[in-house]
């Protein structure tokens, strides 16, 4: 489904989901967290066509033309995907109207929306044949071409290994390490910290499989839920090297830490299982981040 | 967010699924008078934890004197780590048949499940996979009467019988709470048949709590400890732990990560701090007065700026430092990401030099605490 996606607008499979030519709109333009993030978006080379903040239709924002509905950007833009800054109380209505304008890639960045909520618009969206990133993601970053969302532009530059990560800040900073060492991403995803989540690891892992910039994948998990032990079945059938790093290896069970999706529950979903599936599947587990580029330096050199 | 017994009971009564007589007191003849009205009762301790019967928060009297016995016994006490201010008296059923329901998200299927088994009463980890039925529901169909009566008969009941009409209601209105709610998880375990009648003489119920904006009505329950509470109202994510370098990152995964590497080094983390993205100044400031407020023997900053801004960091860094008593023990700041020019100058004036690698930063906040003067830890 989402190979077709790319595919369809004639492009080359290089970096997966967005590059250079896909054009972004920006729901919740005007908001603090909205407007700091379109700046960086623009500062990377992100194509941000236009932003959405309804009842300030008419206004330029950040040299961006702000319409009061997605429709009615569509009448004056060709839009590929868009980014939800929108308070999680009424984030569903921006992502619904997204989806049902016919938006191929949602990005939804906004933390703590009511998990009713997302398994409704996760559920329109897989109905629509829409790519979901997050919630509560950090977004996507094609290296060089296109950054959707709020990841730190300077630790993102071109190069052969693909990144997915559950955490944000924990895939800055292994983005960051294996920069220093030489080492770009293809493109970096964020797969959102909460319970459930639009994209999964192991539909990007497939794209990564597929896409010939990307010569090896990093993976990094935490604790709690089966995400990892799913993406360890499709491991298995890779060409490509997984590494993988797993946060919350000293988390107490029964204690949430932070992201709803890191409970540890009745003996599912511990580190120990988790490094024992990945590992089994042929992924190569590091112990400490700082490892990572240790080992992609080995598989790439 | 969970909550007691009693409030989730009270939730079934109101959309129509019946629960056992029943009374909440707080006090032993508050159980006697409850006794004397209702009969023979069990009497329950009202405790966020499962295994209640098992460690002796789950019994049975058969007069008002009996009631107040028991109730003496159990108020005050503490049952599994939890202190019992309340008990549910309710009427003794005649048990004829158990069975296990509950609602709940499958995260892999992105989608409500419904669970069901005849075999209810035991914990459902001990019921066999083949006696246990799962049932996914469609968020876009939405629950309707035909999924329930495909789990009756499933379950082996006549759908023409009393208890098979019974149990299709039954179903209906815990998907309704479920739904209605906002919960992630409502568990009966048992539901009864009693008689003619079906009952849940359990009842399990966690709310969302991202959604407790639309569910005011549901009363807040407390399970943290005081710093929690405070780490709460200030919407950042805050657990204790029992070591001595108090931990601020921002994010889940990081500050996870983080808490690995300190014991790696062979530390221990104080507790597991999550300032959660685009957090400004006064709130981290606020973050690092809970923790200096536990007197650890050192603090480890680890901020990778994403829309948390190195800059805001340093100012609340500068703005607690400047306050009152200042700041006492050695803070070891890392800092990288947005705006880390601004924030890596702003800690300069404070005269603190920041670090950017983690895991060296994380050694050297080990060994500032490894040599930590005695006594400077509570």
């Amino acid at each position: 489904m989402h190979q077709q996606v790319v595919l369809a607008k004639g492009m080359v499979l290089m970096a997966i989901i967005v590059n250079q030519n896909t054009k972004v709109i920006v729901q919740g333009i005007t908001g603090k967290q909205g407007s700091f993030h379109t700046r960086q978006m623009l500062a990377y080379g992100t194509k941000v066509v236009a932003g959405v903040a309804p009842g300030k239709g008419g206004i330029t924002y950040e040299g961006v033309p702000v319409y009061d509905t997605v429709q009615a950007v569509l009448e004056n833009h060709q839009v590929d995907a868009t980014v939800i800054f929108i308070q999680a109380a009424i984030a569903k209505d921006a992502v619904m109207e997204a989806l049902e304008a016919g938006i191929g890639i949602v990005v939804v960045i906004t933390e703590h929306i009511p998990i009713h909520d997302e398994l409704e618009f996760i559920s329109y969206a897989r109905r629509k044949g829409a790519i979901l990133i997050g919630p509560n993601t950090f977004g996507i970053i094609s290296s060089g071409k296109c950054q959707i969302g709020i990841p730190p532009n300077q630790f993102f530059i071109p190069g052969p290994v693909g990144l997915v990560s559950r955490s944000g800040t924990l895939a800055y900073e292994i983005a960051k390490k294996l920069a220093a060492a030489g080492f770009g991403q293809s493109t970096a995803v964020g797969m959102g910290g909460d319970c459930v989540k639009g994209l999964t690891f192991v539909e990007i892992l497939k794209l990564f499989e597929a896409d010939p910039e990307t010569r090896a994948v990093v993976l990094i998990g935490e604790i709690g839920g089966d995400a990892e032990e799913e993406a360890s079945v499709y491991i298995k059938e890779m060409t490509k090297s997984v590494v993988a790093y797993i946060a919350g290896k000293s988390a107490p069970p029964e204690k949430q830490m932070g992201h709803a999706g890191a409970i540890i529950r009745g003996g599912r979903g511990t580190y120990q299982g988790k490094v024992k599936a990945l590992s089994k599947a042929g992924a190569l587990v590091a112990e400490m981040p700082s490892e990572v580029p240790e080992i992609i330096s080995k598989l790439l050199a | 967010m969970r909550i007691f017994e009693y409030m989730g009971k009270e939730l079934f009564n109101r959309f129509g699924l019946p629960v056992p007589k029943g009374k909440v007191v707080s006090c032993a003849d508050e159980a006697a008078l409850a006794a004397a009205e209702i009969g023979p009762v069990v009497i329950k301790a009202q405790i966020l934890s499962g295994k209640r019967g098992k460690s002796g928060g789950i019994r049975f009297a058969n007069t008002p004197a009996e009631a107040k016995s028991i109730a003496l016994e159990l108020l005050g006490a503490n049952i599994r780590g939890y202190l019992v201010e309340k008990l549910l008296v309710e009427e003794k059923l005649a048990v004829d048949q158990e069975f296990y329901l509950a609602v709940t998200i499958d995260e892999g299927a992105k989608s409500p499940v419904i669970i069901a088994s005849n075999q209810g009463g035991i914990d459902i980890e001990e019921v066999p996979e083949n006696r246990i039925l799962k049932v996914h529901t469609d968020v876009e169909l939405g629950m309707y009467p035909f999924i329930a009566r495909n789990i009756v008969r499933r379950l082996g009941l006549d759908l023409g019988s009393q208890h098979g009409k019974e149990l299709v209601k039954a179903i209906l209105a815990t998907y309704q709470v479920f739904q209605e709610k906002d919960a992630v998880l409502v568990e009966i375990n048992p539901l009864v048949f009693s008689g003619e009648k079906v009952f849940a003489a359990d009842a399990k119920v966690i709310i969302d709590p991202d959604a407790r904006f639309r569910q005011k009505d549901i009363p807040y329950v407390e399970g943290q400890t005081e710093t929690e509470k405070l780490a709460q109202d200030l919407g950042i994510s805050y657990v204790e732990l029992k070591g001595d370098i108090a931990v601020m990152a921002n994010g889940a995964g990081i500050a996870m990560s983080t808490l690995d590497i300190l014991l790696h080094y062979g530390g221990t983390p104080a507790n597991f701090l999550d300032v959660v993205g685009g957090t400004d100044t006064e709130t981290i400031a606020r973050a690092l007065e809970i923790l200096l407020a536990k007197k650890p023997k050192v603090i480890f900053i680890n901020i990778f700026g994403g829309s948390t801004r190195c800059d805001d960091v340093a100012r609340a860094y500068a703005k607690v430092k400047k306050k009152g008593s200042g700041i006492q023990v050695p803070v070891v700041i890392r800092l990288v990401g947005t705006n880390q020019d601004e924030g890596w100058r702003i800690l300069q004036e404070c005269g603190i030099k920041a670090y950017t690698d983690m895991e060296e930063a994380a050694a050297k906040a080990v060994e500032l605490a490894v040599h930590a003067p005695a006594g400077s830890s509570s």
